[in-house]
């Protein structure tokens, strides 16, 4: 009778220590930057259809930022909104709607940067969702994918997205792709490489997002 | 290529060199014939002795396993059989106790109503008609020795008189009639009431004999048992089969309930318990909490069910005093009632749930909410709500067929094992036998290899000893075919 209840114990103890270091791995944490220079300002009812999608898609306990990309964008002040959904699902519906009502007001109020800094953003990305201590971290990239650096911008050294999925997302080309094509395949080449050096998992494009919003989250 | 000329003596003469190392293989192989051959013979025979040692060693066990099975199956079905033919005296004693109660009053009521008819037939008995006057009047008449006119108006006057007489007389005895056809037409509902009571009597007595024929049967498989009797036994196999059937039929029916059952608090539950909680890589914990409920729910109907003494699972609760078993019989109803109310909020919170969930994404999608019928949208919360609280309750019996296909499994699982070291058993000892016979296959087999230093053994001998050994080759020859 003791030695079955010993059993007994112990077996709740490893499921009790397993539930624990279990629980954070299955959560998703996604942070979006959104490109505002120049034209991609304009873009901004696609962004917000993305982020609709995504308040659809992730569950509670799951992670979701959105951050602009400026001039300079490694730094806080340029995260939109975000939200770490609380376990319950009736609390995580009402912090999505919050969070849906805050990216209505941005889109309305936004205004175009001058420069480009992706880098930037990734790096802040990359801090962000290893804060939160997410399962899978995706880093979602709303731009045409051409950065423009200011002048005393440094971002020309090594980053590190350790077991990141990196998504872009609207890569639209620009005057000069439709030009040279090589200009746009090349520009996403050396993103693809840049990322996977930093130790991305995943890198993914996807321009239809009529059909293909799925991809975003979807490790394949 | 390279290894197979290192082989080669002639590298440049491949025929040559193969043909040399196939003589001197030849020769080789002449030369461990014997001892070959005994290797070849040990291992066929170890092999084929070992075989069927453990073939032996299988029939025996099956045999001492089928003798197992068989006492528990005679006792499980004398048991049975005890308790079903138990339950028919029971039966029989209730008619009889009650029957027999009504059977003295049935009886004066019988017996008033057979007083009743008598006297009544007593009354409607046959009035004879008084005899009629005028008889004596003609034989006064005939006694006149003179003729005349008084003899003829004397008779006028009779012949009037008998008239009138024969007259009232006939109305009196139509009166009569008509009385007594009066007293019988009163005695009909006696009749019929006798004829029910009669026919009520005729139908317990049917159902006490039908009783009384069960009992028979049931005494006659009783007695099967304790002979036991091939034909009983097999009968109680087959009914152990046929119950697995049914009861497995059952469980996947109450599975289904269950699943349902789980679908409609899953989601709720994990409003409670956290739907990002994770016990293990793929098991959510709220799906194990609305697992448990589940779970929980069954083992209390088994425990109601326990001790109700429907299902015997438990001894000890079977065994337990009266009214320590009415105490767990209200605990364990008390807590099935709890969670199947406890199931209805959460099939109710549910609804909320998905309700709160939809208007989420109209709101996501900017799409309009579509106009509530009040009423409409109530009746599957309302349904959700009653399912919650009923399921519980229908999933309490699952410990019937759940205790019969325990009962049954034993039983079937048994047979089968039985069956599948028979089935082993017989492979096996056939294996035995072909490793027998392939000591015989192999040896030529190796022989065929060295036919040509055999031939030159053969004429070597047939050389220096003459044809005796040439008679001994046939001999040997029969003897290889025989064996």
């Amino acid at each position: 009778m003791k030695k079955s209840l010993m059993i007994l114990a112990l077996s709740f103890g490893m499921v009790s220590s397993g539930a624990c270091s279990d629980n954070r791995m299955h959560s998703h944490g996604v942070y979006m930057l959104v490109d505002t220079s120049g034209t991609y300002a304009h873009e901004m009812g696609k962004a917000a259809k993305i982020v609709n999608y995504l308040l659809a898609t992730l569950n509670p306990g799951d992670s979701l930022a959105v951050a602009k990309v400026e001039s300079r964008s490694f730094t806080e002040k340029d995260i939109v909104a975000k939200v770490t959904f609380d376990k319950r699902p009736s609390q995580a519906t009402s912090q999505k709607r919050v969070f849906k009502d805050k990216i209505h007001t941005f889109a309305k109020e936004i205004k175009g940067s001058a420069y480009t800094d992706i880098t930037g953003g990734l790096i802040q990305g990359a801090e962000y969702l290893n804060e939160t201590k997410s399962g899978i971290k995706t880093i979602v990239i709303f731009s045409d994918m051409q950065e423009e650096l200011g002048k005393g911008t440094i971002r020309d050294f090594p980053i590190s997205l350790d077991g990141f999925r990196v998504v872009a997302l609207n890569v639209t080309k620009l005057g000069t792709d439709n030009a040279d094509p090589r200009l746009y395949l090349d520009r996403l080449a050396r993103w693809e490489a840049r990322v996977r050096k930093a130790g991305a998992t995943e890198w993914v494009v996807v321009n239809d997002l009529e059909h293909n919003l799925e991809s975003i989250l979807t490790t394949r | 290529m390279t290894n197979w000329n290192s082989w080669l003596f002639w590298p440049d003469h491949v025929a040559l060199s193969v043909l040399v190392l196939a003589l001197i293989a030849m020769v080789f192989l002449y030369a461990a014939r014997k001892p070959m051959h005994g290797i070849i013979h040990s291992t066929c025979t170890l092999m084929s002795h070992s075989l069927r040692f453990v073939s032996r060693w299988l029939f025996l066990a099956a045999d001492q396993m089928g003798l197992r099975n068989q006492s528990v199956l005679l006792a499980h079905g004398q048991e049975s059989e005890a308790v079903t033919i138990e339950r028919e005296f029971e039966r029989v004693g209730n008619i009889l106790r009650k029957d027999m109660q009504e059977f003295p009053a049935l009886q004066r009521k019988m017996l008033e109503e057979a007083t009743r008819m008598e006297d009544e037939y007593r009354k409607c008995g046959v009035v004879p008609p008084p005899p009629p006057e005028w008889v004596t009047a003609l034989e006064s008449v005939a006694q006149i020795k003179s003729g005349g006119d008084i003899p003829r108006k004397l008779l006028e006057d009779i012949s009037k008189s008998i008239q009138k007489i024969h007259d009232k007389t006939i109305a009196e005895f139509r009166r009569s009639y008509e009385g007594r056809h009066k007293i019988l037409h009163a005695m009909q509902p006696s009749w019929r009431t006798v004829e029910k009571l009669m026919g009520e009597m005729d139908k317990k007595m049917v159902t006490l004999q039908t009783n009384a024929k069960q009992i028979d049967v049931h005494i006659g498989k009783f007695e099967g048992i304790r002979a036991k009797e091939n034909k009983t036994e097999h009968a109680l196999t087959m009914s152990s089969f046929v119950h697995l059937a049914i009861s497995s039929l059952v469980m996947v029916i109450a599975l289904g309930g269950a699943f349902i059952n789980y679908k409609l608090i899953a989601l709720p539950m994990s409003e409670m318990v956290g739907a990002s909680d994770y016990l293990m890589s793929n098991l959510k914990t709220s799906d194990v909490a609305a697992l448990v409920i589940i779970l929980m729910e069954a083992s209390m109907g088994l425990f109601l069910l326990e001790s109700l003494r429907i299902t015997q699972l438990f001894p000890r609760i079977a065994s337990m005093d009266d009214r320590m078993r009415r105490r767990l019989m209200i605990a364990s109803l008390a807590f099935l009632t709890i969670l199947a109310a406890i199931e209805s909020s959460l099939a109710l919170m549910r609804d909320m749930l998905v309700a709160d969930k939809a208007s989420l994404m109209r709101d996501l999608a900017s799409i309009a909410p579509a106009p509530s019928d009040g009423l409409l949208t109530r009746i599957p919360m309302i349904g959700q709500m009653i399912m919650g609280f009923v399921l519980p309750f229908a999933l309490a019996f699952v410990a019937i067929p759940f205790e019969s296909m325990i009962h049954s499994m034993r039983t079937v699982v048994g047979v089968c094992l039985v069956q599948g070291m028979r089935g082993l058993g017989v492979t096996l000892r056939f294996l035995g036998l072909l490793f027998k016979r392939l000591a015989k296959v192999f040896e030529m087999a190796y022989d065929i290899t060295i036919v040509v230093p055999l031939m030159v053994e053969r004429w070597v001998l047939t050389m220096r000893t003459g044809p005796s050994v040439e008679m001994e080759e046939p001999a040997f020859s029969k003897q290889r075919r025989a064996a």
